[in-house]
C-alpha cells in the first residue's frame, strides 16, 4: 500500500511542522517579531495564530535578547518554546541567551536543568538587501559545545527538522533559508519526530566526486549534481543537516570511494563550515586516499553587497559549484 | 557619628542610603515568632556559610570566584519567605549563595559545590557561580549580569501557560540596571503583565565601582516608574520589612496583575569577589563600611526577637552555634567527597534525549 503523503513547499512544510506541534504537544509554543503579520517569514507560519490562539503565537516588542531569554526561561519552567527570529542579522542581539546562557545550561548545571529551546533564524538574502539582511554565520554558531544546530534543505527536514528539534531535550538552533521555500516535494504524512539525531544523508549517490553542503548549499550542490550528469561526471551530493553536533563518517565514507571533495557553503571561508568538513575529511582519511586536492565553494569574504551585478558575484551559485568540479576532476582527464 | 554628603541624587534612596540611619531593631509586625525565627535562622546560616567560604577562598581550598553576599542576607531570606516552593520559580546571579540557601538548598551542596566536587548542587560543574536547586524552584544561576532577568520573565510566561498560580523571582544587583536587557524584560513583562519579580539588591556597588560614578541617580526604581512596573523601594537590611513587600507582590503576580520591581537598599560586607573588603582594589568604604555593619539585619532581628520576648540571648547563642556546627560538618564533608569523574566533561553536554 501506498504511504500517505502531502505535496507541500519548503516554506508550507516548515508551517506544517509548527502545526503539528502545536496540535499535539501543549507545552510548545512560539513567541517572535513579526508572528501576527502575514509577510515577515514569507509563507512559513500563515495564520498560525488565528489556528492555534495569541497566547500560543506571541508576536513581541522589538527585543530580541529578552524575548529569547525569556524562552530559555520558560523552557528550563516546563514549556517547549520555539523562538523565531526572522533574519539572522537581528538574532545576533540575542546571543548570550542563545551562547553563553541556553547553551550551556546543561554542563554547567550537570544536567539540573534541561532547556528544550528552538531557536529559529531565517537566513534572508539577496535582492540588493545588503550587508545587515544577509547573514547566515551558522558556522560560529555551531562552534559552540551544546548548541546544536540544524539547517534543513530538503522539504520533508523543514518539517521535521523544526518537529525534532522541539522535541528535543537540548537546546536547537534551526536556520532555514528563503531561497529554499518554494523547493517542492511528496513527503510522507506523518514527521519523523527524530529527524535531528540521523546525521547527514547521501541525497545523490555517485562515483567521481563528493559534493557536501547544508541547508541551501546542499541544494545547490544537488543542482550541480544534476548539470554534471550531463556532463559524464558521477557526483555524490552529502547533506549534512545537522552541522553541530557534526558527524562526519558518511561524508568520509563517500570521500573514500569517489578519491575527490567540493565542500559547498552559504557562509564566508574563514574558519567557516567548509574548511571544517575540509579538515575532518584530511585529517581521517589516509594520505593518498584522494585524487584531488579538495575545493570550497563559499561566500566571498566580504559583506553581501547591495549593487545588482556586484551581488550576483558574490553568492555561490549552481555554475560555481559545477566550475570546482571540473576543477577537481581535471578538464580532460578521463573519469572511470 | 559621621554621615555621607546625602547628594541629590542619593536623596531618591531616602534615610537608607545614609549608613548612619536604621541601626535600630525591626519592627516584628505580625508574623508568628516561629516565622520570625525561622527567617533568622536562614539568615544566620547564609552569614555562617560565606564566612565559611571566605575561610576556604583564604586557605585555597576553594578556587572559584566566591562571591559573598554577608550583609545582605534579608533580602534573600525575605524575599524567600514569600514563596510556595516549587512552584514558584527563582533565578540568581554571581552573588546567590544566600538565594540558594534562602530557598531552601542543601547546604552540603552548596559546599561541595564550591570546592567542584561531585556531591555538589551542580555535581561540580559549576562552582560558586553556577547554583540549582529545582526542588526548591530555584532554577539557576548565572554571573553574566541581567542574564536571569529575561529568564525569570519567560519562567513567569510559562507560569501563565500553565495556568498553575507561580510567580518566578529573577534576583540581581544594581549593576544589572545598567544592561539593555533589564529594560526589555520589564517593557516585555509589564506589555503581558507576566507574574515575575525584579528583585533589585542596590548594594550600591557594581563590582568596584560605586552607583554616584555608573548612574545619575542613586535608586534605581525610576526604571520601574519609567516602564509602569508596580514597585517598592525597601530597606533591604530589615527581613520583615522586605518580606511583606515580596508577599504584596507575589500577590500581585497571582492575582493576574503583572510585575514588581523590588529595590532592596543594601550593602555588601565582603569585597566584590573574595574574602577581603575591597580597600584593596581602590575602593574607599573605610568610612562607610563600619556603619553598615551597625545595620547588620541579622542582629536588628535579634535584638527584636529577644525584645518581644520570643527569644532568649541563651536562644539567639544556640542558634548561631547550630549553624556554625551545620557548616563545620558541611565543608568537612565537602573536602572529603570525590571530584567528578574524567568523562564529566563531556557526559552532560546533551541529553540525547527526546520528548
Amino acid at each position: 500500500m501506498k504511504e500517505e503523503t502531502l505535496s507541500l513547499s519548503y516554506g508550507t512544510a516548515v508551517r506544517e511542522g509548527f502545526a503539528y506541534l502545536l496540535r499535539e504537544h501543549p507545552e510548545v509554543f512560539v513567541i517572535g517579531q513579526g508572528l501576527w503579520s502575514p509577510w515577515y517569514v514569507g509563507n512559513s507560519m500563515t495564520e498560525l495564530d488565528r489556528e492555534f490562539g495569541r497566547e500560543r503565537v506571541i508576536d513581541t516588542p522589538v527585543s530580541e535578547l529578552a524575548c529569547t531569554g525569556a524562552a530559555l526561561g520558560a523552557a528550563l519552567a516546563g514549556r517547549r518554546p520555539i523562538v523565531v527570529h526572522p533574519r539572522v542579522d537581528f538574532m545576533l542581539l540575542a546571543v548570550d541567551q542563545i551562547v553563553t546562557q541556553a547553551a550551556k545550561w546543561s554542563s554547567m548545571f550537570g544536567r539540573a536543568g534541561a532547556a528544550p529551546v528552538v531557536f529559529r533564524g531565517i537566513v534572508n538574502r539577496g535582492g540588493e538587501q545588503g550587508a545587515q539582511h544577509s547573514q547566515s554565520l551558522h558556522s560560529w554558531f555551531a562552534h559552540v559545545p551544546g548548541l546544536r544546530v540544524v539547517m534543513p534543505a530538503s522539504v520533508a527536514d523543514a518539517r521535521d527538522l523544526l518537529v525534532s528539534a522541539t522535541l528535543c531535550d537540548d537546546p536547537v538552533l534551526y536556520i532555514d533559508d528563503r531561497w529554499l521555500y518554494e523547493r517542492e516535494a511528496d513527503i510522507p504524512a506523518i514527521p519523523d519526530v527524530d529527524a535531528i539525531h540521523r546525521g547527514p544523508r547521501i541525497v545523490r549517490a555517485g562515483t567521481d566526486v563528493t559534493l557536501v553542503g547544508a541547508g541551501y548549499a546542499s541544494y545547490l550542490a544537488e543542482q550541480a549534481a544534476d548539470e554534471l550528469a550531463a556532463l559524464g561526471i558521477s557526483a555524490e551530493v552529502v547533506d549534512l543537516r545537522t552541522i553541530n553536533p557534526l558527524e562526519m563518517d558518511v561524508v568520509v565514507a563517500s570521500v573514500e570511494r569517489t578519491g575527490r571533495l567540493v565542500a559547498v557553503d552559504g557562509d564566508w571561508t574563514v574558519c567557516g563550515l567548509a574548511g571544517e568538513i575540509v579538515a575532518a575529511v584530511v585529517e581521517r582519511l589516509p594520505l593518498g586516499a584522494m585524487v584531488a586536492k579538495p575545493r570550497r565553494v563559499t561566500l566571498q569574504d566580504a559583506p553581501a553587497p547591495t549593487s545588482r551585478p556586484l551581488e550576483a558575484r558574490y553568492y555561490p551559485t549552481v555554475e560555481k559549484v559545477v566550475a570546482a568540479v571540473r576543477a577537481s576532476v581535471g578538464l580532460g582527464v578521463a573519469l572511470a | 557619628m559621621q554621615s555621607i554628603e546625602l547628594t541629590s541624587a542619593a536623596r531618591a534612596l531616602g534615610l537608607l542610603a545614609d549608613p548612619a540611619q536604621g541601626h535600630a531593631p525591626v519592627a516584628l509586625g505580625s508574623r508568628p515568632p516561629e516565622a520570625l525565627v525561622a527567617m533568622l535562622r536562614s539568615m544566620m546560616l547564609i552569614r555562617a556559610a560565606e564566612n565559611g567560604i571566605a575561610e576556604l577562598v583564604r586557605t585555597g581550598e576553594a578556587r572559584c570566584p566566591c562571591h559573598l553576599a554577608a550583609g545582605q542576607e534579608a533580602c534573600a531570606v525575605g524575599v524567600a519567605a514569600a514563596l510556595d516552593t516549587p512552584r514558584d520559580k527563582s533565578f540568581g546571579a554571581h552573588r546567590s549563595h544566600g538565594h540558594y540557601l534562602a530557598v531552601g538548598g542543601d547546604l552540603d551542596a552548596l559546599l561541595a559545590e564550591v570546592l567542584g566536587k561531585e556531591t555538589g548542587c551542580s555535581h561540580g560543574m559549576g562552582g560558586s557561580m553556577h547554583l540549582v536547586s529545582p526542588e526548591h524552584g530555584l532554577l539557576g544561576t548565572v554571573p553574566i549580569v541581567g542574564a536571569t532577568i529575561p529568564i525569570a520573565t519567560g519562567a513567569a510566561l510559562a507560569a501563565r501557560l500553565d495556568g498553575s498560580g507561580g510567580v518566578s523571582v529573577s534576583f540581581f544587583g544594581d549593576g544589572a540596571t545598567e544592561e539593555g536587557v533589564f529594560h526589555e524584560s520589564m517593557n516585555l513583562a509589564a506589555t503581558m503583565a507576566l507574574p515575575v519579580l525584579f528583585v533589585c539588591e542596590n548594594n550600591l556597588f557594581s563590582s568596584h565601582l560605586h552607583i554616584s560614578l555608573r548612574q545619575p541617580d542613586w535608586s534605581t526604581a525610576r526604571y520601574a516608574e519609567a516602564h509602569k512596573v508596580a514597585w517598592e523601594v525597601v530597606d533591604g537590611n530589615d527581613v520583615v520589612a522586605v518580606a511583606d513587600a515580596a508577599e504584596r507582590a507575589v500577590a500581585r503576580g497571582r492575582a493576574g496583575h503583572g510585575p514588581t520591581f523590588l529595590e532592596l537598599v543594601t550593602y555588601r560586607w565582603y569585597g566584590h569577589v573574595g574574602p577581603r573588603d575591597d580597600q584593596d582594589v581602590g575602593v574607599k568604604r573605610d568610612g562607610e563600611l563600619p556603619l553598615w555593619k551597625r545595620r547588620d539585619p541579622i542582629r536588628r532581628l535579634e535584638e527584636a526577637l529577644v525584645a518581644s520576648g520570643a527569644l532568649e540571648p541563651g536562644d539567639v547563642a544556640s542558634l548561631r552555634q547550630a549553624v556554625d556546627a551545620d557548616v563545620e560538618r558541611a565543608v568537612e564533608l565537602a573536602r572529603r567527597a570525590p571530584y567528578p569523574q574524567a568523562d564529566a566533561t563531556a557526559k552532560y553536554l546533551y541529553t540525547g534525549g527526546t520528548r
